[in-house]
């Protein structure tokens, strides 16, 4: 029995998500699809399991081709996703949750769904205790009820999206135990993961995405080099790395213990001195987010102290960090940074330092325009938020920030930027650098976390899995780190 | 101490056989209407519109039954306007993404005018009654008996929605995909159901039964039409909805309390004749404010820590509620 | 045609279509209920204006809805949907009421006095709802609500107690406010100019606010997106609360007028439905506080003028309110259906790039 995903187009507007990919996984084999965040993995999973439907392309399973228009019809051919976040009903009951949509008779014999449960679950050795309500259930536990559920409802193909993020090392272990075990069962298995350490681990098989497109495919084992490049590309540093006098600590967090709904960070500590670049590498959901909300003042700290420009800010609100000279700029630009509905100018004069009650709109009008040429804004001052284009929407809020910042904080700062306009935002930001302020940024891309930064910290699970300096670091091994292998 | 007296005469009144038949017949449409509106919210839809449902199916239906000197036929003709207004929102939220409050709302206002307007030449006339029916047996068991099986028709249709509904919600397949639409439509959907058109299934039987409401009012427990008939109970039955926890079984126990608090007021004005005419509409703000009672973060955490009590004391939401589903 | 007289031509007839279609259905049902349209629509248009009276009449009914809307436009740019509000005017209306009983003096401070008592109360009010929503999560729709429930029994409390009228007590409202509590109106008239200022200055307020202040854009942004607008440095809640606070004080300014203005005494319905009706005109504006002040005239012409049609057609007056509804729903819904074409388009067009 085999999968084959044969030219799958498939579009988000403008946003070419999947660009005629091709893909063939065997019965038996566990094949994993490895790619960066926004490769184009999980909108390829998506078409796979109903959820949405191609644009064009064909989806045959065991010589039949299928038609996909819903779920259904995915549920129908025997194909199961787990998604990255389990799609389980919070407030409903364990067996309720394995119950619905399962065929049966219109009365629900909860006794019988119960013993069901006990009997699949027994099969990989999982349990449940079935009337706990699911929001109970640990992120591991609930991929764990899913994959028993999907099992149950005869699944022949089964995708795994992500399915590493959230959970814990033992749980890991469990559910690769379980993956190996149901291949050799004869299922297909699709592993999808933007970590090499465990599809190198895992996998026997292995598709490379990247930008929407197949880039490229190996057998396992393969040297781990040949699939950083293929995930990343050619990382070439250049060779321009400005030295700079580091000043000062600036921000000190010491023994910092905090936590948002699904990670918990414990025992950070983090010196940062004035003038100073740090990197946060790793890939979505591993905590540099946490960590940039800690130092934003949003994520309080529930142990530990944190000091700015030897101001003691631990537990103040995030209003007083932004009075002591931080600013934080997201990575949803559209969803937390700026307001859709507001135009550029009104922007501008949000963020702007003058407090008065009227608003002059001719010198705010003036002022955008004025940002808009600085910032090579592709819009005018009475463009809305959401009708620019990502990149310009990045512009809008580098623009938005105001001069002499203590400790600046990004989330992907040139995400979705040409190497033109990314090289220009960071000309800007070095030169605030210059003048003396911290800056705390994320990235998914090594290039830039390694040209841009003195030190790297790289996440990995929920903890910093080791601090580099950017200087003596090669690409390959920031590679191997963000994929959880920590050699030493 | 005279004051004393008198309330505790009046409660004393209140539970009396007579007293609390006369609120399990009053609070037949409340019933109706909430649990109509339970199941339309579990499905994620809020018809906001139920002051104006209420008011216009009342007067359709009371319309239609002395017309054709029917009550069926003003029932189903009530059904038919609550299961209309229903479908507007429904097709306003799912097709046209708009704001379900804010159609939701327009419609009450312009249900209620309609009604004003078209039913004019009803008011004052009777109408066909519902055929009253004592139950045998069960009519003869001691207090219960004369409280919940000497009534009529409507009454008894009131428990049946309330024993089918609770049952569909929690012990059929089907149920459990109707809170699974309501909570997390994509992981519904993922399971294969269709959504959307589930939600327009359940929106319609929910505004059916929120029409059944208007008839059992101007049909039976108000028994006639005239301008603003059932004033406020459709308010009120929106708040009933989030006070019951979504849950048919406590949202009818909120409209039954709703009712006792209505007869509790009615005989304490001559405890209090200084405020004798206000009495009668202080049920509507107690009510609401029960509300803040039951969010309020001591009565949540008192639901945390008796595990076995929270599913009887407070409720969220469905987290789906409000929102129209699209799969991109 | 150019693109853009293309697109103020799609815009145009996305408000033209719902209302001619309204202008239909409401035609449809004059003629069901047996009643010559054309002639309806005149006798609502005499009814209103006939005279200098009725325009009076009509002009002081303009004025608490025009302030209503005007207060509503600010909580629905905070994201809030008041609900609530006529509650708030019978506030302003008691608040109003107790100082046309109470204090002494010449009518200017009398009628000053009355006017800010009113803000306040309907202010404070508001501002209940809020800490409600606030503190106690509770949707402002259903607080909203409780306590318009509430002082509507306040209202009728004091009509039937300790401010009925001498002799006996009657739901028909207090015994009338001594003279100099009234609001100096024109000769022969309940026109009061202090009252059309009143609305001129609270509309145009609201519209500058909106429009020109730093208040005004930091609320837009908490409605649009209070996440992205805490980030930004705005504190959400209590410009949540100072939504709520400046409605309030616009909508008991309303009850204000109303009562010392229009009624001269409290009655149960001093708020005249006004509220619930401010609703329906701010829907239909969509947000354009320069639009109020016309739509609202239309709006009362309307129920104003379906007064007299009971008086000589024997047509219920409700047909006014219906007509109001068609209206808004038809445009509400004109406007989805136009985000439909519009996304329609753009997926055709999608599709062949």
């Amino acid at each position: 029995m085999s999968l084959l995903l044969s030219d799958i187009h498939k579009r988000y507007g403008p946003v070419h998500a999947n660009n005629g990919i091709t893909l063939e996984v065997e019965a038996g084999t566990l094949h994993g699809l490895l790619g960066e965040n926004g490769a184009g993995k999980s909108t390829l999973m998506k078409v796979l399991s109903g959820f949405l439907e191609a644009d064009s392309g064909t989806i045959t399973l065991d010589g039949e081709q299928l038609a996909m228009r819903s779920p259904k019809d995915a549920i129908g051919a025997g194909i199961g996703m787990l998604h990255q976040d389990p799609l389980v009903f919070l407030p409903l009951s364990v067996v309720d949750n394995f119950l619905m949509s399962s065929p049966g008779r219109f009365n629900i014999n909860r006794s019988k769904g119960v013993a069901a449960l006990k009997e699949a679950s027994e099969r990989f050795g999982f349990s449940f205790n079935p009337d706990a309500p699911a929001r109970t259930l640990t992120v591991g536990e609930r991929q764990q009820l899913e994959i028993v559920r999907l099992l149950w409802l005869g699944a022949k193909v089964l995708i795994l999206d992500e399915p590493t993020t959230g959970i814990s090392e033992i749980q890991r272990v469990e559910l690769f135990k379980t993956l190996k075990q149901l291949a050799s069962e004869g299922m297909i298995v699709i592993f999808v993961s933007h970590k090499l350490e465990e599809v190198a681990e895992l996998c026997e098989k292995v598709t490379v995405m990247r930008q929407g497109e197949v880039v490229g495919e190996a057998d396992l084992p393969t040297p781990a080099e040949d699939l950083v490049e293929m995930m990343f590309g050619q990382v070439v540093v250049l060779t321009d790395r400005p030295d700079v006098d580091i000043g000062a600590p600036n921000l000190v967090l010491n023994r910092v213990t905090v936590n948002d709904r699904l990670l918990t960070m414990e025992d950070l500590s983090v010196s940062v001195a004035a003038g100073e670049v740090i990197g946060l590498a790793g890939l979505a959901g591993s905590g540099q987010r946490l960590l940039l909300g800690a130092c934003a003042g949003l994520n309080a700290a529930a142990t530990g102290s944190l000091r700015l420009a030897g101001v003691d800010l631990t537990g103040r609100g995030y209003r007083e960090f932004l009075e002591a000279g931080v600013h934080y700029l997201p990575a949803g630009r559209l969803e937390e940074g700026l307001v859709a509905g507001l135009t550029i100018s009104e922007h501008l004069v949000l963020a702007g330092a003058d407090d008065s009650f009227f608003i002059d709109w001719d010198e705010a009008k003036a002022g955008a325009q004025e940002k808009i040429d600085h910032f090579s804004i592709k819009g005018f001052h009475d463009s809305t938020a959401e009708s620019l284009s990502g990149g310009n929407q990045q512009r809008l809020l580098l623009s938005m920030m105001e001069p002499g910042l203590q400790l600046l904080l990004m989330e992907h700062p040139t995400r979705g930027l040409d190497i033109e306009s990314a090289d220009w935002v960071w000309t800007q930001l070095l030169a605030r650098r210059d003048a003396g302020t911290s800056i705390i940024f994320s990235s998914a891309d090594l290039d830039e976390l390694l040209r841009y930064s003195d030190r790297i910290m790289v996440f990995f699970n929920g903890r910093v899995l080791r601090t580099v300096d950017a200087a003596t670091t090669t690409g390959e091994q920031l590679g191997y780190l963000i994929g959880g292998k920590d050699d030493q | 101490m005279i004051i004393a007296t008198g309330v505790l005469e009046a409660f004393r009144e209140v539970f009396t056989v007579a007293a609390l038949a006369s609120v399990v017949a009053a609070a037949t449409p409340l019933v109706f209407a909430t649990i109509g509106e339970t199941i339309s919210e579990r499905s994620g839809v809020i018809n906001l519109s139920l002051e104006g449902s209420i008011m216009l199916s009342a007067m359709v239906g009371f319309a239609a039954a002395s017309t054709t000197d029917s009550a069926l036929i003003g029932f189903l003709a009530a059904a038919a306007i609550g299961a209309a207004i229903a479908l507007l929102i429904a097709f306003a939220s799912i097709e046209l993404r708009l704001d379900q409050i804010a159609v939701g709302f327009v419609l009450t206002l312009l249900a209620i005018d309609l009604s004003d307007f078209l039913g004019n030449s009803f008011v004052g006339i009777a109408g066909p009654q519902v055929p009253a029916w004592d139950i045998p047996g069960l009519e003869s068991i001691p207090f219960f008996g004369e409280v919940f099986f000497q009534h009529n028709i409507s009454v008894y249709a009131s428990y049946l929605v309330i024993m089918v509904a609770t049952w569909f919600i929690f012990r059929t397949r089907k149920g459990l995909e109707l809170q699974g639409i309501g909570e997390r439509p994509e992981g519904a959907f993922s399971r294969g159901v269709p959504v959307n058109k589930m939600r327009y299934v359940y929106v319609l039987i929910g505004g059916a039964l929120v029409g059944i409401a208007g008839a059992a009012f101007s049909l039976d427990q108000i028994a006639g039409w005239r301008d603003n008939a059932t004033r406020n109970f459709g308010w009120i039955a929106l708040a009933i909805v989030i006070f019951g926890g979504w849950h048919p079984v406590r949202v009818a126990m909120g409209a039954y309390l709703f009712g006792l608090l209505q007869v509790v007021a009615l005989k304490l004005q001559p405890v209090f004749p200084d405020f004798s005419q206000v009495l009668p509409s202080v049920p509507f703000p107690l009510m609401i404010f029960a509300l803040v009672v039951v969010y309020s973060a001591w009565f949540r955490r008192f639901g945390d820590e008796h595990p076995r009590w929270r599913n009887i004391l407070a409720a969220d939401p469905p987290s789906g509620i409000g929102v129209a589903f699209h799969r991109e | 045609m150019t693109t853009s007289t293309q697109s103020r031509m799609f815009r145009w007839s996305g408000i033209a279509v719902p209302i001619v279609l309204a202008i239909i259905v409401s035609v449809i049902l004059l003629a069901l209920a047996g009643t010559p349209p054309i002639e309806a629509f005149q006798l609502i248009w005499e009814g209103a204006f006939g005279n200098s009276t009725k325009i009076g009449d009509t002009m002081m009914a303009w004025v608490p809805l025009v302030l209503a809307s005007a207060g509503l436009i600010v909580t629905f740019n905070a994201g809030l949907w008041n609900i609530g509000i006529d509650g708030q005017i019978i506030a302003g209306g008691i608040a109003a009421s107790w100082v046309a009983r109470e204090l002494g003096g010449p009518t200017a401070l009398i009628v000053t006095v009355a006017i800010i008592a009113g803000m306040v109360g309907g202010m404070l009010w508001a501002l209940l709802a809020g800490v409600l929503k606030v503190k106690g999560k509770v949707n402002e729709i259903f607080g909203g609500l409780g306590l318009f429930f509430v002082a509507s029994s306040v209202a009728i409390y004091l009509i039937i107690g300790p401010w009925k009228r001498a002799g006996i007590a009657s739901t028909s409202g207090t015994d009338l406010f001594p003279e100099k509590a009234w609001l100096p109106t024109l000769s022969n008239n309940r026109l009061s100019l202090v009252a059309i200022a009143l609305a001129v200055v609270g509309v145009g307020l609201v519209y500058v606010l909106m429009r020109g202040t730093r208040f005004g854009l930091r609320l837009k942004a908490v409605g649009r997106n209070p996440q992205s607008a805490f980030l930004l440095g705005i504190p959400t809640n209590r410009y949540m609360l100072g939504a709520f606070a400046l409605c309030g004080a616009l909508a008991g300014a309303g009850g204000a007028v109303q009562a010392i203005g229009f009624h001269h005494k409290l009655i149960p319905a001093i708020s005249g439905g006004y509220g619930f009706l401010a609703i329906l005109v701010v829907l239909l504006v969509a947000n354009r506080a320069a639009w109020i002040a016309p739509v609202a005239l239309f709006f009362i012409a309307l129920s104003v003028g379906s007064t007299t049609l009971t008086l000589r057609l024997d047509v219920d007056s409700a047909i006014g309110g219906v007509v109001q509804g068609i209206l808004v729903l038809f445009v509400v819904l004109g406007g989805g259906w136009q985000a439909w074409r519009v996304r329609r388009r753009e997926a055709a067009e999608a599709e062949t790039t």
